[in-house]
């Protein structure tokens, strides 16, 4: 039901009224309308486009984007609220949103005017679906070793070389894409780029055949000669790094809490089976054990949500989030695997059955330890912002 | 106009003051879910055309200000608040006579309610609204019409339906039937800070406390947790067969089957 939840004691983590609207809204959305129907989404590995029109309609389609660019004109925390609802119904949804958000930042925070207003209301109203091209075959964590070559002509530039895992690949409409116009240069070569899908020399290649999150897509996307005006270069030559780390250190937010959504659901389903499954003569509920891993799941969960309420808080303030989002993601992502998995085993043989949705957590979850940064990257980041920081303690 | 309460979510825990009224401050609270469709049925008639303007007016504490957001977050165009430290434990009757004297002063052609309130579950309201206005009562439509200067509603019934009309303004109140509440979109959540919401008190629709006896005329004498289920009895661990005539015997020792 429509909740309008007033905070019951003085609660310094409390939610404003319009972000519980955002939640509500969020949640209502994700119970009635994903929540049916995703398990058989994920055993056909179908992608229901209609189901981002809907979100668009809500306005959940571009939440921290402005009012004049077709957004909700929120911010960074109300979409890591509605993010954490769609995942605790649909991670498969919430993580082609967040890509889709994602994308739409990159444009946003680098993009002209003329391409502000060109590329992103419809984007925001949920009629394109954007997708983020970063990974190679030869270039996944080490991403500035992309190959994927732009060569200058006339009016433009030619793109050539091959992107995997792209998610919403064959499905966008709208496609962030990272090359070198110069690979001697290194990440000084990097440039990024927006290309639609009607672009000459531009194809969909093959889809990712994917553990979980099946009921988004991913795909391989091939260049060959592939044209694009320099209209639709994004920022200079050479900034395309820029624009693709710092885009990854704000979408890293929403992964998190998609994280914190999943973890959730495991906890609960977990709770509510250990409740009524007897064995013993009581409920496994009653034994310690199982109640040992409840309190562990619960503890973590909660400090998932924590670590991604910070990162957004302090984006919203314009803070640096480096460091914050990334142990945000590296610990929401680890927290919804382990829980997970421990929802798998307290279900035991049921929760190996591909009848019960805890099994989906499992392969769900997996994949978010992997991409926007593995969680080994997020290590590296964290440890190179410590290691700075000290060094300026100490200077 | 669409009369909405602010009611404690059905799935919150509820908790009661020393002199039994309900904790409103210790549980989630929620637009009575009842009133959603009666939300949902004006704003249907706002887009048919059918009525120019959608309002919604609450009387409770001061927090029932979100519900009304929540309410304009929906849709429509403004919002009233009737709130007042005298209202405090207001029973049924005394809210009718709030409501009525608010509506006298609003003066919508419809005033539209749910069927019942989540927490109460009288359904007085809407019949003593109406007779205080005295004006006609339509209630329990599965689906309100406006025509002219009358209105309409289909009201199902045992054996099919009635339809049940009068002359405008009327007091309305629709049931579940009338199609599933519309959700807030973020749109809708940003518009409805822009919309205007009065307050407004007591003195504001021409009462005091005294026209209310104190606020109310009944009394909560205990409240009580239902009673337990009895426990749900399995039938597991045995055959196909054996399972099927002995759940065919417990239906039939209930006289079920
Ligand atoms: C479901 C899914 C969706 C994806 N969506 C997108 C998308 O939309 N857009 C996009 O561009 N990409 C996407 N990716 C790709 C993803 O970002 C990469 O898979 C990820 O960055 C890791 O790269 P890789 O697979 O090449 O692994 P590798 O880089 O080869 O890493 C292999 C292993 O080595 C570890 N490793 C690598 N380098 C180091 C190091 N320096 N120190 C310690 N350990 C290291 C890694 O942590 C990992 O465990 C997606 C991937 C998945 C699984």
């Amino acid at each position: 039901m429509v909740s309008t939840a007033t905070p019951t004691r003085p609660d310094p983590f409390a939610l404003s009224e319009e972000e519980r609207s955002v939640r509500d809204t969020a949640r209502e959305f994700a119970q009635r309308e994903l929540a049916p129907t995703v398990a058989q989404r994920d055993e056909e590995e179908r992608y229901e486009r209609g189901l981002f029109t809907r979100m668009g309609e809500l306005g959940l389609t571009g939440i921290p984007y402005p009012e004049e660019l077709g957004g909700a004109g929120l911010s960074y925390f109300a979409w890591a609220l509605a993010c954490e609802e769609i995942a605790a119904a649909d991670m498969g949804m919430a993580i082609s949103l967040s890509v889709h958000v994602l994308s739409q930042l990159c444009i946003f925070s680098h993009g002209t005017d003329e391409q502000k207003s060109r590329l992103l209301p419809p984007m925001t109203a949920g009629t394109h679906l954007g997708a983020f091209a970063l990974t190679e075959p030869g270039a996944g964590s080490d991403a500035a070793a992309l190959s994927l070559a732009a060569r200058r002509t006339d009016d433009g530039y030619a793109l050539t070389g091959t992107k995997v895992w792209i998610t919403n690949g064959g499905e966008a409409d709208i496609y962030v894409v990272f090359a070198t116009v110069d690979r001697s240069h290194g990440p000084e070569g990097i440039t990024a780029f927006v290309v639609t899908p009607d672009t000459p020399g531009f194809v969909v290649g093959s889809h990712e055949r994917k553990m979980g999150i099946r009921d988004s897509p991913a795909a391989e996307l091939v260049f060959e000669e592939a044209l694009v005006p320099e209209a639709d270069r994004l920022g200079a030559e050479g900034e395309g790094l820029k624009v693709a780390l710092g885009s990854l250190a704000s979408g890293r937010i929403s992964i998190a809490a998609a994280c914190t959504g999943l973890g959730r659901a495991a906890l609960e389903h977990a709770t509510r089976y250990a409740s009524q499954r007897t064995q013993f003569g009581r409920t496994i509920a009653e034994q310690e054990m199982i109640q040992a891993i409840l309190a562990d799941a619960a503890v973590a969960v909660e400090a998932s949500r924590l670590l991604t309420w910070r990162a957004a808080r302090l984006r919203d303030a314009g803070g640096s989030i480096n460091a914050a989002s990334s142990m945000a993601k590296m610990f929401a992502s680890d927290t919804a695997m382990q829980v997970a998995t421990d929802a798998v085993q307290v279900y035991g043989g049921a929760g190996y059955s591909r009848d019960n949705p805890v099994e989906r957590f499992m392969r769900d979850a997996k994949g978010a330890q992997i991409y926007e940064g593995s969680n080994q990257i997020q290590r590296l980041i964290i440890a190179q912002h410590l290691i700075e920081e000290q060094g300026r303690a100490d200077r | 106009m669409v009369c909405i309460k602010q009611v404690p979510a059905t799935t919150a825990e509820k908790r009661y003051t020393a002199d039994l009224r309900l904790d409103r401050a210790a549980a989630e609270a929620v637009i009575n879910p009842l009133d959603e469709y009666a939300i949902e049925q004006a704003l249907r008639l706002q887009e048919s055309g059918a009525v120019e303007s959608v309002g919604f007016l609450s009387m409770g504490p001061e927090q029932a200000a979100e519900a009304l957001r929540r309410a304009l977050a929906m849709g429509g165009d403004d919002a009233t608040l009737v709130t007042d430290p005298a209202l405090a434990g207001a029973d049924a009757w005394a809210t009718a006579r709030v409501l009525a004297a608010a509506l006298d002063r609003l003066a919508p052609d419809v005033a539209l309610m749910g069927m019942a309130s989540d927490d109460a579950r009288g359904s007085l309201v809407p019949g003593a609204v109406a007779a205080m206005r005295q004006v006609p009562l339509l209630s329990y439509g599965s689906e309100l019409r406006i025509e002219g200067s009358s209105a309409r509603v289909r009201r199902l019934t045992a054996d099919g339906f009635d339809i049940v009309e009068a002359p405008l303004p009327v007091v309305a109140s629709v049931t579940d039937q009338v199609g599933e509440p519309r959700y807030a979109s973020l749109k809708g959540i940003m518009a409805a800070k822009r919309k205007p919401m009065e307050t407004w008190s007591l003195a504001d629709i021409g009462l005091s406390a005294d026209d209310l006896h104190g606020s109310a005329l009944t009394r909560v004498v205990e409240t009580r947790k239902p009673e337990p289920k009895p426990p749900t009895e399995r039938v597991e661990n045995v055959g196909a067969d054996e399972a099927v005539t002995r759940i065919a015997d417990w239906l039939a020792a209930r006289k079920l089957i």
